[in-house]
């Protein structure tokens, strides 16, 4: 009862749209070239390694990490480096991009082997030299996330498994092929950082994920089976659902002595600690109304959006958006010769019908946006604020804790695009009023 | 390129709800009460509401044609006044009347302001006290049911309180009383505002707290609680009226402040003053109000440490 007079945070009831749930993953061929972009990540972008002509094999470093929040970027193919070029991310910004041609023979680096891991330094040097960032969609470097410096204040590890953007359905599959890398990465992450208690949050739309799970979880490992309610997968709202901690703002995870990481990054630190092959694939739901046969594809990163829609069958009608990531947060593509970056957990292609969003009409102050706000947020006060150029109103309404999960322009009755505005209400404030 | 992809902010799709269905439910659930309101008063009452709903959807269609401004009337909000208004009225309410208050409603309080969003106060509580004033001997004939051929001066049930008996629960409950249409028939009222409760429409916040603190009130002044709660505009105020999303709080604290006020106010008017009726007085004072309610009951927000009182250590 106090929760609801506190904050009502309903979330949305997204549609789940999870028809590929029970697709397994498919190898797709190699493609005819790949874009390794050097901004794949949060943090300064990688300097290119590798110049014009050089060759370069399955695992080799092309990009090197600009610094300590940067990431390296490692090959895919074996083949030839066709040179360094421009690419324009989703966002807007233009990053340096190393092109290869693949010979086909998928040549592995003879450098590549399994780490030597036996404290915590090793560990995460482990990790920085994987190229793992996090693989739930934001991006962030994943061995700077696994170096906080309150360590010995992390108590609960969280893994992220509620997938809650509609479509997606990688992390399901993650959680059925890969339970063994799951469990072995969780393990090392709790040996090395020594936090004795782990919680694994599953949206109970996935009962095979956490069935299979809660059979393979060991002593300190708890399954929580989550209500499908979005945004369940936003980290603060995990971390409230897991372990009842309310992350402060502006803080981190750590604050709370949580250090949270998705299924499929963990995944990864369990495969990589068993082979020492870096990032360089990624398994992604292709879906959407006008693809032709909907898949979970496991595609070497770097591969242009086209060749991976040609590997699903194509359209079956003009598209008219193409977004990386599910349809809550996704961003959409401008050309289909964009290519697959470490953060994608998802392609997905709209006809012109679905991509065309309603007309805004006049807000009727239902306040559903602010009841469905999972922060607490009063979406409707922040955009008339924003409208009224009030950056003293926008302060005391901590605009700046949106998280741009996209819930309120969802269930605005009005269809009014109320996230986006408060994500330029977000930049007026901190122009200090400047539109 | 031959195909241009569309980009936009995310996210890319929107819920199923829209201003057109939440305003076409509430007119869905007005129907039985508008059934019971025919049953009760014979065809009068359908007439009435016609010509309230045409009304007001004309106003609506007008004034927006007029001032050059995009016609919303397939929004169904001037239905929902129309319908309200008429449920305001009795049955034997000349035409010309009821279209003069659906000039006030929806030209003077909704249009003036700017249309849908930014009335201050309910257009059809507004028209209706409009009517009140300007018609007081036309708005308090109400034709008792029994009667139907013509209007017969009957009080309605508030007014003779003191000589009803719980053997008159049912009447209530029915609605065969004297009233304006939407006044009579509670268990009509309450079918719809169950309704709109289930189809998330309203929150049962506010008709819950409003209910409940007339019938504490009524409790403590010695007054039978089940006839302050089914008589009078009481239901229709509470599950329709005060539920009203531009002129009611949206949280759930700023919900409860609204209901229970609009309780008091309520009580106030109908125990200490003269007026039989306290409901639109209510509703209309708690609206004016509302804005100050919104920006001192905002909710706690995740992470953020509430502001200390001054003074406080």
């Amino acid at each position: 009862m106090s929760k609801f007079l506190k904050r009502a945070a309903q979330g949305a009831g997204v549609p789940h749209e999870k028809r590929t749930s029970d697709l397994e993953t498919v190898k797709m061929p190699l493609p005819s070239k790949i874009v390794l972009s050097m901004g794949q990540h949060i943090g300064a972008p990688a300097a290119p390694a590798v110049a014009k002509g050089d060759q370069v094999y399955v695992g080799t470093v092309v990009g090197k990490a600009g610094g300590f929040v940067s990431c390296d970027i490692h090959s895919g193919v074996s083949g030839t480096v066709d040179g360094i070029t421009t690419i324009t991310a989703p966002n807007g910004a233009v990053q340096t991009a190393v092109v290869i041609i693949p010979d086909g023979k998928q040549t592995v680096d003879p450098a590549i082997a399994p780490p030597a891991v036996t404290d915590l330094k090793s560990f995460q040097d482990a990790v920085r030299a994987s190229g793992l960032v996090g693989l739930g969609g934001a991006g962030f470097p994943t061995a700077v996330k696994l170096s906080p410096k309150n360590l010995e204040e992390i108590d609960v590890l969280v893994i992220n498994g509620a997938e809650c953007e509609p479509y997606i359905t990688s992390d399901n599959r993650c959680f059925l092929e890969d339970t063994k890398f799951i469990m072995d990465g969780i393990q090392a992450v709790m040996k090395y950082l020594e936090i004795p208690k782990c919680i694994i949050g599953i949206e109970g739309n996935k009962p095979a994920a956490i069935a299979k799970m809660r059979s393979a979880a060991t002593p300190g490992v708890e399954v929580k089976e989550l209500p499908c309610r979005y945004p369940q997968g936003a980290e603060k709202v995990l971390i409230e659902n897991c372990t009842g901690r309310e992350v402060p703002f502006p803080g981190l995870p750590s604050d709370v002595g949580v250090v949270v990481m998705n299924v499929t990054s963990v995944a990864f630190v369990g495969k990589y600690l068993a082979t020492g092959m870096p990032l360089t694939t990624k398994r992604l739901t292709v879906d959407g109304d006008i693809v032709k046969e909907p898949k979970n594809v496991e595609v070497i990163i770097g591969t242009p959006v086209q060749e991976l829609m040609d590997f699903c069958g194509g359209f079956t009608d003009e598209p008219g958006k193409v977004l990386y990531g599910g349809p809550m947060m996704g961003n959409c593509i401008a050309d289909l010769s964009q290519p697959i970056m470490k953060n994608n957990n998802a392609v997905l292609a709209f006809s012109k019908k679905m991509a065309q969003m309603p007309k805004a009409t006049n807000c009727i102050h239902c306040g559903r946006c602010t009841n469905a706000c999972p922060l607490g947020l009063s979406a409707k006060e922040i955009v008339q604020a924003y409208n009224d150029g009030d950056v003293e109103l926008l302060i005391e309404l901590n605009a700046d804790l949106c998280m741009s999960c996209g819930t309120c322009s969802f269930v605005c009755p009005a269809k009014r695009p109320l996230a986006p505005s408060i994500a330029l209400a977000k930049i007026m404030m901190k122009n200090g009023g400047k539109k | 390129m031959a195909n241009k992809l569309i980009v936009n902010a995310a996210p890319h799709i929107t819920g199923a709800d829209s201003t057109q269905k939440i305003m076409g439910r509430v007119c869905l659930a007005l129907v039985p009460a508008l059934a019971a309101s025919v049953i009760v008063f014979g065809a009068d009452a359908l007439i009435l509401t016609a010509v309230t709903v045409a009304s007001c959807v004309f106003f609506e269609w007008a004034y927006c044609k007029l001032m050059g401004r995009e016609v919303p009337i397939a929004d169904l909000s001037a239905v929902v006044t129309g319908m309200l208004l008429a449920f305001n009225l009795p049955a034997s309410m000349p035409w010309w009347m009821a279209i003069v208050g659906a000039f006030i409603s929806i030209v003077i309080i909704k249009q003036l302001f700017g249309g849908l969003g930014y009335n201050f106060a309910n257009p059809a509580i507004v028209g209706r006290i409009a009517l009140a004033m300007g018609f007081a001997s036309r708005m308090t004939v109400y034709p008792f049911p029994d009667n139907g051929i013509d209007a017969l001066a009957s009080a309605t049930p508030l007014a003779v309180s003191g000589q009803l008996g719980s053997s008159e629960y049912v009447t209530l409950l029915l609605g065969q009383h004297g009233g304006v249409l939407g006044e009579t028939c509670a268990l009509a009222i309450l079918a719809g505002g169950i309704y709109l409760i289930a189809t998330k429409v309203i929150s049962p916040l506010i008709p819950v707290t409003y209910l409940g603190t007339v019938a504490v009130l009524s409790l403590a002044a010695g007054r039978d609680p089940v006839v302050q709660l089914l008589s009078g505009g009481l239901m229709l105020g509470a599950f329709f009226m005060a539920t009203d999303y531009v002129t009611s709080p949206t949280t759930n604290k700023g919900k409860l402040i609204f209901g229970v006020g609009l309780g008091v106010i309520t009580c106030a008017i109908r125990f200490l003053g003269t007026m039989n009726e306290g409901v639109s007085f209510a509703i209309l004072l708690m609206n004016l109000v509302v804005p100050y309610i919104e920006i001192n009951t905002r909710q706690d927000k995740l992470g953020i440490a509430k502001k200390k009182k001054e003074g406080a250590k």
